[in-house]
């Protein structure tokens, strides 16, 4: 199975009771090691994620996981992580190990990788709770390991520590620096212009369903002349 | 006749003698509605988690079908089921009738859609707060509703306790099918008919009570599921 290298978009048309909600002629993602999605709420970037991850289908357009379109053999290599984490009435190892299983994998293999993507996340002492008993920011750190243990080409987050507190959003951001160090593509929704700047090689800025720009971090924030990105950046396009 | 006072003191006396009849009474209709409820159980948690989580255009009919199945009257569940199983009926070679086999069947057509309601009703939030993340993870459809069968089972459980109330409680549809046979299909609520228009209201009484407290337990178990369900922060 050729691994997913980058997800790209064409054409892609998305409307809600006849207003257009998303408008993508086309987009590349995965060709930085970490692409950011900025915007103002309502922007589209939660629905381009989701049409990027298959989870919807567009009314128009077409999106190819690497060279051919999404398929469920492929379904785990793209994962997506969302800000409020949705976990299993279970153990904390027992969420890890059933996306394993789901994965292909046999449960004494899926027993051992899960145990090591909870130590590898600083939850080792909690393998054993129940993943409704554990506080938010824990919960959404384990939902991370359960994505990464996976071992996906491509990692989505949405809003993913927009919930959590700053110690959970500075384990977070450690584990995806790891994680994009050991080759995996992430591509993050954040209102956090901070977290930005200190994650992403690429941002990508959208508006009233739009791809506005498409640039390399630096040149977005220090150099960009697109109008519309420097009102954002400005803190003037609140809507 | 006896005064109220002296039925109500010899049915304590006889329940609390656990009686040879009494006990009779009361293991056979555990049996029949335990039965019940585990073939009830084993159609209508499927079919309820089926109908929670398709997108067949069928579903919005299935639903007005299975709740308008709630309501069924047990006499004419009793009916029907006697007249497939008497001697003329389709399933009269198997000579089912007057058995406790009857009754089951009667108990189970009465309760099933309940579970299924219960169970599509409680399934249907989970599902949509798992659908995405299952999605995800490549879990096909006999995976999805394995899944949320096990993320719902304690309000499932409650399904099934509602659904075992219901069996004990009922008399119409046993009565019929299963002929209230003394040693034989005789159950608590067929007996407390019975025996109240012979006017042995003692036994009567202790059927009754047992049936009272077997209701009270069924209650409080659902209460306490239900509040340790909110507890530990479940959909259901």
């Amino acid at each position: 199975m050729l691994p997913i290298s980058s997800i790209a978009a064409q054409d892609l048309l998305i409307q809600r009771g006849g207003r257009v909600v998303l408008n993508v002629p086309e987009l590349v993602v995965g060709n930085s090691a970490c692409t950011a999605i900025v915007g103002p709420n309502g922007a589209g970037k939660s629905l381009l994620v989701k049409t990027l991850c298959a989870l919807l289908k567009p009314d128009q357009g077409c999106v190819n996981w690497g060279a051919s379109s999404p398929d469920l053999p492929r379904r785990f290599k793209v994962g997506l992580l969302l800000q409020r984490p949705v976990l299993l009435n279970r153990s904390a190892l027992k969420n890890i190990t059933y996306a394993l299983q789901a994965s292909g994998l046999d449960a004494d293999e899926a027993s051992i990788r899960a145990n090591e993507a909870l130590q590898a996340a600083g939850l080792g002492a909690l393998i054993d709770i129940s993943a409704h008993r554990l506080s938010g920011g824990e919960q959404q750190r384990l939902a991370l390991a359960r994505a990464l243990a996976v071992k996906p080409d491509m990692l989505f987050l949405d809003e993913a520590t927009a919930n959590v507190d700053p110690a959970s959003t500075q384990a977070i951001e450690e584990q995806l620096r790891q994680a994009i160090k050991d080759g995996l593509t992430v591509v993050f929704v954040s209102h956090d212009m901070g977290q930005v700047k200190r994650l992403a090689d690429e941002v990508i800025l959208m508006h009233h369903g739009n791809v506005i720009e498409q640039s390399l971090r630096s040149e977005f924030f220090e150099h960009t002349d697109n109008p519309i990105s420097r009102s954002w950046l400005a803190g003037e396009i609140l809507l | 006749m006896q005064s109220f006072s002296e039925a109500l003191l010899e049915a304590l006396g006889l329940v609390l003698a656990f009686d040879g009849d009494l006990r009779e009474i009361i293991l056979l209709s555990l049996k029949v509605s335990l039965s019940a409820v585990f073939f009830a159980a084993l159609v209508g948690l499927p079919a309820g988690a089926w109908l929670a989580t398709t997108q067949s255009r069928l579903r919005p009919v299935l639903l007005t079908i299975v709740s308008a199945l709630m309501g069924l009257p047990p006499v004419v569940v009793g009916l029907v089921v006697y007249l497939l199983l008497s001697n003329a009926g389709a399933l009269g070679p198997l000579q089912l009738l007057y058995t406790p086999t009857a009754m089951i069947i009667a108990q189970s057509i009465l309760i099933t859609p309940i579970v299924i309601a219960l169970t599509r009703e409680t399934l249907a939030g989970l599902y949509e707060h798992h659908r995405e993340q299952l999605s995800l993870f490549g879990v096909g459809s006999i995976g999805l509703i394995k899944t949320l069968l096990w993320e719902g089972r304690n309000g499932l459980f409650t399904a099934l306790l509602a659904g075992f109330g219901r069996a004990i409680a009922e008399v119409g549809a046993v009565i019929i099918v299963g002929g209230n046979i003394n040693h034989v299909t005789r159950v608590m609520t067929t007996s407390i008919a019975l025996e109240t228009s012979k006017g042995n209201l003692a036994l009567a009484l202790g059927l009754g009570i047992v049936l009272v407290l077997l209701a009270l337990l069924v209650n409080a178990a659902v209460i306490m599921l239900g509040s340790y369900t909110a507890r530990s922060g479940r959909y259901s």
